[in-house]
């Protein structure tokens, strides 16, 4: 089960900044805990987050082991044209996450 | 700081020291005053995220649940069909939940009468307990009942259930000899290891717990608390929680159901 919940505006008039939030659901394992056990649980991290809009990357983000669970990202970009906003969170295995949204610039 | 929380168990481990039976005066004052519920001792920035429909990652398996209540599967009918689309039929229900099943004859939690319902109308087995397909059902039919206020009576069938579950509340166990009363009841608002004692209401679950990093019910809560004072932690679902969850539920009638809630 892995969740993706986003907000982009449905609409923006031409030369606005617009606010977009993005979320995953994902465990973010850090790799330095341990289970009841005493063993080792492996490390499970997102480690790359990117935003396309219109073809061109308008946000990336590196992730790190210390960053929670269920990672929220909260940004901004400038309404250009109407069209596609693409969201993709690749793992440390190469996995890959995918989303879009579509924004009408009046 | 370790001083301060020493002498914070001291002092518990130092009075109260009546348990057991419970009597009028002690059952009188078991309900906080002024009721509060536990996301008020949060800081201002984590009680925004719990009002918060988007940034609040509990919303993550209320998307989930949605999406199960409204398919069906393997030739049974999906909850939907009889609750309504989007479950509009289930509005407020939680609020008036762990109730009596007369079809059972048992006190039912929501989990309990989702798992019931699965069996008895669309012939599926049950979910386990702290699954996140049932989480997240719980979940979605809990925050249909945001802002109602939690109404549960106590009916002459669950007479004996309330009565458990007061008692395990105040009833002292584990190595540290702790009740939930000794916290929850005389000494909430008080500092303990860098957190606030809250009132132990469970109006915000299933709810996103920052130590578990993911969504939980009440009692995982109830069997981590269990756990705080090394006492042997009641499995999830089982009768002697479902009781407490409901004797809880009586003491925090009043509050909002917040489902789901943020705690710490």
């Amino acid at each position: 089960m892995t969740g993706i919940r986003i907000s982009v505006p449905d609409t923006a008039p031409a030369g606005e900044i617009i606010d977009i939030r993005v979320m995953i659901q994902h465990p973010m394992e850090s790799g330095f805990r341990r289970d009841n056990r005493g063993g080792a649980i492996p490390r499970d991290i997102i480690t790359r987050f990117e935003c396309t809009y219109a073809g061109e990357t308008v946000f990336a983000a590196d992730f790190h082991p210390a960053i929670a669970a269920n990672p929220l990202l909260s940004f901004h970009t400038r309404a250009i044209e109407s069209g596609v906003l693409e969201f993709r969170w690749t793992d440390q295995d190469g996995q890959v996450w995918r989303e879009t949204a579509e924004i009408t610039v009046t | 700081m370790m001083t301060r929380s020493g002498l914070c168990l001291l002092f518990l481990f130092a009075f109260g020291a009546c348990g057991g039976a419970v009597d009028d005066t002690e059952r009188r004052s078991a309900v906080p005053s002024p009721l509060r519920s536990g996301v008020t001792f949060l800081t201002p920035e984590t009680q925004a995220l719990q009002v918060d429909a988007f940034a609040n990652p509990g919303f993550l398996w209320v998307d989930r649940g949605r999406e199960l209540f409204s398919v069906a599967r393997d030739a049974s009918p999906a909850c939907s069909s009889c609750h309504g689309d989007d479950g509009t039929e289930l509005a407020g229900v939680t609020a008036s939940y762990p109730a009596w099943d007369t079809a059972s004859g048992a006190l039912l939690n929501i989990e309990g009468r989702i798992n019931a319902c699965r069996q008895r109308h669309q012939r599926r087995s049950p979910l386990g307990y702290e699954s996140d397909d049932l989480l997240a059902l719980t979940a979605f039919v809990g925050h249909l009942s945001r802002g109602e206020e939690v109404s549960v009576e106590i009916a002459p069938e669950t007479r004996g259930a309330f009565e458990r579950g007061e008692a395990y509340f105040f009833t002292r166990r584990g190595q540290f000899n702790l009740s939930c009363a000794q916290c929850h009841k005389d000494s909430w608002g008080q500092q303990l290891r860098g957190d606030t004692i809250s009132q132990g209401h469970g109006n915000g679950f299933p709810a996103y717990r920052f130590e578990w990093q993911t969504l939980g019910s009440l009692h995982r809560r109830l069997s981590d608390c269990d756990q705080g004072v090394r006492a042997e932690p009641m499995g999830l679902g089982s009768d002697t929680y479902v009781e407490l969850e409901f004797y809880l539920a009586v003491r925090a009638t009043g509050l909002e159901v917040e489902t789901p809630g943020i705690r710490r």
